[in-house]
């Protein structure tokens, strides 16, 4: 066996005592093989990896257990031997790139200290090798990248960069903690088509760990579903979507967003999907919005010449990749930003006559809401969830919070005994109930929804989904939906917009546009996110449907 | 041009606002000391024409712009006036007095840098160890405790108990000849005379007064020092250096402590800043003759152009320093380069 973990636990000291984040977790690895670790936030997928490498953070220590690689019992070692074996027998790529990079010291420098360090090159060939390290990556210009830093670089080729110095020195295995997470889902498919790639063409083993199980689907030959720190289930993936076993793993699959499931096929038991509003006028009309920013040479233009409605009682999703300009776009509708050019029309009427700067002021404020996509960030920290969702209420309209907060509250979803809490004593689902809750507080008539479940696990996504669904129905108000992911945008748009390089590349229909996307760009967008095996009931080869998934 | 090259010029330009709103101060703020320096250097005997007169003579008698427009002149030709009490030039008496105030500061930041950077990143590298605590120790006494009080103590202790320092009376003992002066620092002009002798007796008067304001500067930085070498400890790239199992060493000092830097230097240029007022007091204590007690001195008696010279002098100090804090930025920060 080339890696065999044997009842893993590993616990933390914290203030409040030993937590053990890691419970009797056992799972092998062949050479040659790829195996997934999935599971959402807590379930210990990353410590795991982290136990493995020996390098837990300083409260957290390997209690029990056995990891031992090629034969080697990697919990006997010292320090001074892992660090010899870190980075030359297993390496790690990890999620959040740039943050992963040392910003102030030159990326070739940083690969050349891997190289020189485990005695691959001295001090006159590191600059040769360091550069073929990012030709391997496929770094264009690699003589010229070798002096960038990390800042310099966009967030994929900043992932090559740590790929490139976890394979500088040739390991046997690779470990990869969410390696595309943060990464937009072309960019994605192009690092895990390398990482697939480098690691069989040199035969190594590896272990990837995510959230996403589409992704696992896609790239693994195994997969290990983890929660709270345990193992619930294992096994090849085709098996494990066509019969799970476990509970858990079957609630996750059905919350993750696939094609032919509706929104209230995400939650478990299924839910019928609430029924859509009745389309009135149009709300929000937006004509020839351009934006532009800095002058002359060095002008960039992010929004250019584009036009949409959105009808009352309407979902209207804007979808593409980081740069296209969604966000400059759903700034300057909620007016917090000016367009360079056009008008934006809200109930027939020009807003754009009232500055941003001072539309805060303005009546029709209380009409046009967000839900942002941070709703950690989004929270004042200082603010219980009872002000969280009275201050709208106080500034923007004539009604008193008592009664209100508890009534928004209770539309939400959120328990009347959670109101005075601070948002770091509530979970994740919790908070976006509190951000959605202020955001209805003023009886907006639009919502801009900016990727309100992109940091959300793909369970609480299913719920916070389905109740913004309920609230569409229940108060027929009408959502821009901003998101880069068209599947869970599906879910709950009637019309969509595919937005890249500050244009409108396509639009039209939910329905047309997933099933028979005209433009090459929305067709590469589709191909691109990784789909799980369906998780059919009769046994149907799922091999097969999820090629063709993929292939759509 | 390279964008450092431009970015370091701009820097350089920056400071040229700075300082004409650092002359224009110096003028305003002398003019509003209370006291009325042609009274004072009439004498206790003199009568209302004779202070009239004087007043005349010394220019003070012309509208303020007038004044400031010949401040400003006399500046640009290397003028800052006559002292009043000594009848000196004002310029000479700065320049004579600014390089042991000076070398007293310098000494005492490099004894403080020596001190508490190695402190503060044990501390970081060893949370919750002995020496963490003793670093916290360290900090608190620092700031607690004021210059003038450890100053006396440490003369209390070393010179008159111990009898290890030697008389705290200025710059060196009279037994020794001043060093021929190429620096204006005792020990190195002394020690590039090849006088050893000199040199121990100027570093053994130096050592008592450096490390008062040593003490005093040492808990500023060595807490910023564990505190940035902490949050570098804790970041993404530190993992990525473990995970590629780079050595403890470089993991600490080539990745954690270059970061760590910037906080640590803007840090440094405030405590370099502290330490320009904290040797007045220090001066006084040890009879040092450098500007800060030059000052109190001017200030007592209104002598207006001494103490316009020197808030002019800390002042360009000032500026300089934040100059050099800048360039420093610029090097260690790549980041700071862009736009």
């Amino acid at each position: 066996m080339f890696l065999d973990v044997e009842n893993l636990n590993v616990t933390f000291k914290t203030r409040r005592g030993l937590v053990s984040a890691v419970r009797d977790v056992s799972f092998t690895l062949e050479k040659g093989e790829t195996l997934g670790i999935v599971g959402e936030s807590g379930s210990g997928k990353s410590v795991s990896s982290y136990a493995i490498m020996r390098i837990l953070d300083r409260n957290g220590r390997i209690a029990n257990g056995r990891v031992s690689f090629d034969d080697m019992d990697l919990t006997a070692f010292s320090n001074r031997e892992m660090r010899e074996l870190r980075g030359r027998e297993i390496s790690m790529v990890f999620q959040n790139p740039r943050a992963a990079l040392n910003p102030i010291r030159k990326v070739g420098h940083q690969i050349e200290d891997v190289l020189r360090r485990h005695s691959r090159a001295t001090k006159y060939t590191a600059r040769k090798k360091a550069i073929k390290a990012l030709e391997a990556v496929r770094i264009s210009d690699p003589e010229k990248r070798y002096d960038a830093y990390p800042f310099e670089l966009s967030g994929g080729m900043c992932q090559r960069i740590v790929i490139a110095i976890a394979l500088a020195c040739d390991p046997r295995l690779l470990i990869a903690d969410e390696p595309t997470t943060g990464l937009d889902v072309t960019t994605q498919k192009v690092v895990m088509d390398l990482l697939a790639e480098l690691t069989t063409r040199r035969g190594m083993s590896s272990i990837l760990i995510t959230h996403d199980l589409g992704l696992a689907a896609e790239y693994c030959d195994r997969i290990v579903v983890m929660k709270d720190g345990e193992i619930v289930e294992q096994g090849k993936p085709d098996a494990l979507f066509a019969r799970p076993a476990n509970a858990y793993t079957r609630r996750l699959i059905s919350a993750t967003p696939r094609p032919g499931a509706e929104i209230g096929d995400l939650v478990d038991p299924p839910l019928p999907s609430p029924p859509r509003p009745e389309l009135g006028a149009p709300l929000l009309q937006v004509k020839n919005l351009s934006k532009v920013f800095g002058h002359g040479d060095d002008a960039v233009t992010a929004v250019d010449d584009i036009s949409f409605d959105i009808r009352e009682g309407e979902t209207l999703g804007l979808v593409g990749e980081s740069g296209c300009g969604k966000s400059t776009t759903s700034s300057m509708v909620m007016r917090l930003m000016d367009p360079s050019n056009g008008e934006i029309l809200l109930n027939g009427k020009p807003m754009t006559d009232v500055p941003a700067a001072k539309f805060a002021r303005d009546p029709r404020r209380a009409s046009l809401q967000m839900v942002f996509q941070d709703a950690t960030d989004s929270i004042n920290p200082r603010f219980t969830a009872r002000q969280a969702i009275a201050d709208p209420i106080r500034r923007l309209t004539d009604e008193k919070p008592n009664g209100r907060v508890e009534e928004l509250a209770t539309q939400v979803g959120l328990p009347l005994t959670l109101l005075d809490r601070f948002p770091h004593q509530l979970s994740g689902g919790q908070k976006a109930r509190v951000g959605i809750a202020r955001a209805l507080a003023s009886r907006p008539k639009l919502l801009i929804l900016d990727e309100p479940t992109a940091a959300l696990d793909v369970s609480i996504q299913a719920v916070v989904l389905n109740l913004l669904a309920e609230l569409r129905a229940s108060l027929g108000v009408s959502y821009l939906f901003v998101s880069h992911d068209l599947h869970v945008v599906r879910l709950l748009c009637d019309r969509i917009i595919v937005m890249r390089k500050g244009r409108i590349v396509e639009e039209g229909d939910t329905a047309s546009i997933m099933d028979n996307p005209t433009d090459d760009y929305t067709k590469t967008l589709l191909a691109a996110t990784p789909m799980a095996p369906r998780a059919d009931r009769d046994e149907v080869d799922i091999a097969i449907t999820a090629k063709q998934a993929i292939a759509e | 041009m390279t964008p450092r090259t431009r970015l370091i010029l701009f820097r350089v330009l920056q400071a040229i606002p700075a300082l004409a709103g650092v002359i224009l101060v110096s003028f305003i703020l002398t003019r509003m000391l209370p006291g009325d320096p042609a009274a004072y250097f009439a004498g206790p005997a003199a009568t209302t024409e004779s202070i009239a007169e004087i007043r005349a003579a010394m220019g003070l008698d012309r509208s303020l712009p007038v004044q400031f427009l010949h401040y400003v002149l006399d500046l640009f030709s290397g003028d800052l006036g006559n002292s009043l009490s000594t009848g000196q030039p004002v310029l000479e008496e700065l320049a004579r007095r600014l390089p042991a105030s000076l070398e007293l500061t310098f000494t005492a930041l490099l004894l403080s840098c020596g001190i508490a950077l190695p402190l503060g990143i044990a501390a970081a590298v060893n949370q919750g160890s002995w020496i963490d605590h003793v670093c916290r120790a360290v900090v608190t006494a620092g700031v607690s405790l004021p210059t003038f009080f450890t100053g006396i103590v440490l003369v209390y202790v070393f010179y008159y108990l111990l009898g290890w320092a030697p008389s705290p009376l200025g710059r060196l003992d009279f037994v020794y000849l001043s060093p021929p002066d190429v620096t204006g620092f005792y020990v190195i002009d002394a020690l590039l005379a090849g006088d050893m002798e000199t040199a121990w007796g100027a570093a053994r008067q130096l050592i008592l007064p450096a490390t008062t304001l040593a003490l005093f500067t040492l808990a500023p930085l060595a807490r910023m020092a564990r505190a940035s070498m902490l949050q570098a400890l804790s970041s993404d790239y530190i993992r990525t250096a473990r995970a590629a199992g780079l050595r403890e060493g470089q993991v600490i000092f080539g990745y954690a402590f270059q970061n760590a830097m910037l906080p640590v230097i803007t840090t440094l240029g405030m405590v370099f800043s502290f330490m320009l007022g904290a040797n007045v007091l220090v001066e006084k204590v040890f009879a040092w003759p450098g500007i800060g007690s030059y000052a109190v001195e001017a200030l007592v008696v209104s002598d207006y152009a001494a103490v316009q010279g020197f808030v002019l002098a800390m002042a360009i100090l000032f500026v300089l320093l934040n100059l050099v804090i800048d360039i420093l930025y610029t090097v260690v920060d790549p980041r700071t380069r862009e736009g």
